[in-house]
């Protein structure tokens, strides 16, 4: 079985993301990090890799981690590998640069492509920066796949797989026959820290480096010129004041917290 | 005047208030035709709680054939339905399924897509919207640059507005591909009303973190003097003392209520991504270190299980 796990390099969510003066996000005054809910997919991937390891046969299972990213973006990759993914694959090419969902969509279906006989594309939720949660339904369409995604369990027999769906009015379970397109949540399940031994074993993990002529997408369905949205202006939310923060002393805390309400017209 | 499609969120014909939000939005870009899939026997219901708020036409489409797949088909639904009527924009709700149809749908009809609307103009050329990005620390302005609009718009981006439209109806019966037929939803459980508002929907959201102990009474007990949602920071849903549905953040429910109270959050900032544009915020913690005392418009630094009984007794008795 050949699974794909997307992973995005993203500015961490933590320290203090930026737009440059064109509009696009800043990827470099920002340290990056594979987007942390990534972690989730790779580790459903080296699950089920483990699972059918071991079970009767022993299936093969090899877990390739992609990414499409500038050269930084190496750095998603070698988290994914220290984890316990077997390869990498970076699609790296100028004219990426300031692509939008769909393109990003169409780059990582034409690297899916490329590695022929894929049973499994993992993603994540979303990605922490965009966050958008479409890609792996637009890898789906791309690809032609079933979409089983925003799965918070994740069960699997042979080609069968269940997922359960926490979606808005309902939860659900949806089922597909691989091939297929799977995303999971932060609820599937705790990721695993790279270990000493997987650290110094992602040093000698094979990494290609895909141009876009590699993948047969054409330079012009992506990147900035082409995207099919634009962002107009940007604007950095003015800090919240602090307002005014009291101690509580003998019940002085309630009382000034229902004055506060009052005075806001909130009761 | 163009179209614009809506695409009718509805639970057996109970329209829910985003769809009357999306409506009211659409108005002010041309047409509204609303898109409602969904079951004969609840045609009728959503067909008259959508022309209440402008509707000129209603596409009903019998979902019977449809209903067991995960988002797919109405992606081709939509698909089927732009190209019949050249509309000039789509408005879906951004919610899980909704960003999904809307993805899928930008790609077939190779139209720009823009999630997480909490604005949408007319502009000189074409809806402009305004997100809010980077954890609630930055607002961008889009738009749309090629092919239809296909804008997915969260909840409370507009205030609905009443307005009477024709609704007049046009069945539509679409083509499903095989294709959009191969995620089947084997099981369905509706998510039990709680009595209490909608979390993204509510005006008012009183919110609990693991500085409850686990003990949600007092945030239940403040939240119904307040006519209140309640919600939940992730370590209270990691601990299983709350379900995910809940959960307020990044991998959570976004709200922006007009005013939110939390109690016993640090405010992280995967937590504060779900509620750093409520119009008011409101925290109780015990330490007055805590982050979340930097985005309050007032704060109680003091134990949220005294505190909070202390308050919602006093509101009950102005309330009388
Ligand atoms: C990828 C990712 C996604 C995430 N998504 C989300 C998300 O969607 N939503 C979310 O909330 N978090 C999310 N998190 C987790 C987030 O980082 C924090 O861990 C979480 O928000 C902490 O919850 P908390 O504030 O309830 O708990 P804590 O950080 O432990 O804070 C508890 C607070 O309660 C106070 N307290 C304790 N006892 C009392 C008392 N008796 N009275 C008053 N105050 C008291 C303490 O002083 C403390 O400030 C995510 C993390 C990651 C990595
Ligand atoms: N540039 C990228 N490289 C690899 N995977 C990506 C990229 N962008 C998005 N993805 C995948 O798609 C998921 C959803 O991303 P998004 O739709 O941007 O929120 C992510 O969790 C990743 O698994």
């Amino acid at each position: 079985m050949n699974i794909v796990v997307c992973v995005k390099h993203v500015p961490d969510a933590t320290a203090d993301r930026q737009f440059e003066s064109d509009n696009t996000v800043d990827r470099e005054g920002v340290p990056g990090l594979m987007s942390e809910l990534d972690e989730y997919a790779v580790e459903q991937s080296l699950q089920l890799k483990e699972k059918r390891a071991t079970g009767d046969g022993g299936e093969e299972v090899t877990v390739t981690a992609l990414t499409v990213g500038p050269e930084g973006a190496a750095e998603g990759l070698k988290k994914a590998l220290q984890m316990g993914a077997d390869k990498g694959v970076h699609v790296v090419d100028d004219a990426i640069a300031g692509s939008d969902a769909v393109a990003t969509a169409k780059v990582l279906a034409g690297a899916v492509r490329k590695l022929g006989e894929v049973d499994l594309v993992v993603c994540g939720m979303a990605s922490t920066d965009g966050a958008m949660s479409v890609v792996p339904a637009m890898l789906a369409e791309l690809l032609d796949l079933p979409q089983v995604t925003f799965g918070s369990v994740v069960e699997s027999q042979d080609k069968e797989f269940r997922i359960k769906r926490d979606g808005e009015s309902a939860t659900e379970v949806i089922g597909a026959t691989a091939p297929l397109v799977l995303s999971v949540t932060d609820q599937s399940g705790e990721a695993r820290y790279p270990s000493f031994k997987g650290i110094m074993a992602a040093k000698k993990k094979p990494v290609e480096t895909w141009s876009l002529s590699d993948i047969d997408v054409d330079a012009g369905e992506v990147g900035a010129e082409a995207a099919w949205t634009a962002v107009i202006s940007t604007e950095a939310r003015p800090p919240r004041s602090k307002g005014e923060v009291v101690a509580d002393e003998d019940g002085s805390g309630a009382k000034a917290l229902v004055e506060f309400l009052a005075s806001k017209k909130f009761i | 005047m163009s179209e614009v499609l809506v695409l009718v969120d509805e639970v057996d014909g109970a329209v829910r208030k985003p769809t009357y939000e999306l409506l009211t939005i659409a108005k002010r870009l041309g047409e509204p035709s609303a898109v409602f899939i969904g079951g004969a026997e609840a045609a009728d219901a959503a067909v008259e709680a959508v022309k209440k708020y402008g509707a000129e036409k209603v596409y009903v489409v019998d979902d019977s054939e449809i209903k067991g797949y995960l988002v797919a088909p109405k992606a081709e639904v939509l698909a089927q339905l732009v190209e019949q009527a050249s509309p000039a924009a789509v408005l879906v709700p951004s919610s899980v399924d909704g960003r999904e149809i809307a993805g899928r749908l930008a790609i077939k009809i190779g139209s720009g897509l823009i999630t997480d609307a909490t604005d949408v103009q007319p502009g000189d050329d074409g809806p402009v919207t305004t997100q809010s990005v980077f954890a609630g620390n930055y607002t961008v302005q889009a738009k749309v640059t090629k092919g239809t609009p296909i804008i997915a718009v969260k909840p409370n981006a507009a205030a609905p507005e009443e307005t009477a439209g024709a609704g007049a109806v046009e069945k539509f019966t679409p083509t499903i591909s095989d294709a959009a037929r191969k995620a089947k939803i084997v099981a369905s459980q509706p998510r039990q009303a709680s009595g209490r508002p909608e979390l993204t929907e509510a005006a008012i959201v009183v919110s609990g973190g693991r500085g409850t102990g686990g003990n949600f009474d007092p945030i239940e007990g403040l939240a119904d003097s307040l006519g209140a949602a309640v919600g939940a920071s992730r370590a209270v849903v990691d601990s299983g003392w709350k379900p995910h549905s809940f959960q307020i953040g990044q991998t959570g429910k976004v709200v922006s209520p007009q005013l939110y109270i939390a109690s016993g959050i640090s405010g992280a900032i995967q937590h504060r991504a779900g509620m750093q544009t409520s119009k008011t915020i409101v925290a109780v913690n015990k330490d007055e270190e805590a982050p979340i005392f930097e985005l309050v418009d007032f704060g109680v630094v003091g134990d949220l299980h005294t505190v909070l009984p202390a308050a919602t007794e006093e509101i009950n008795k102005r309330k009388g």
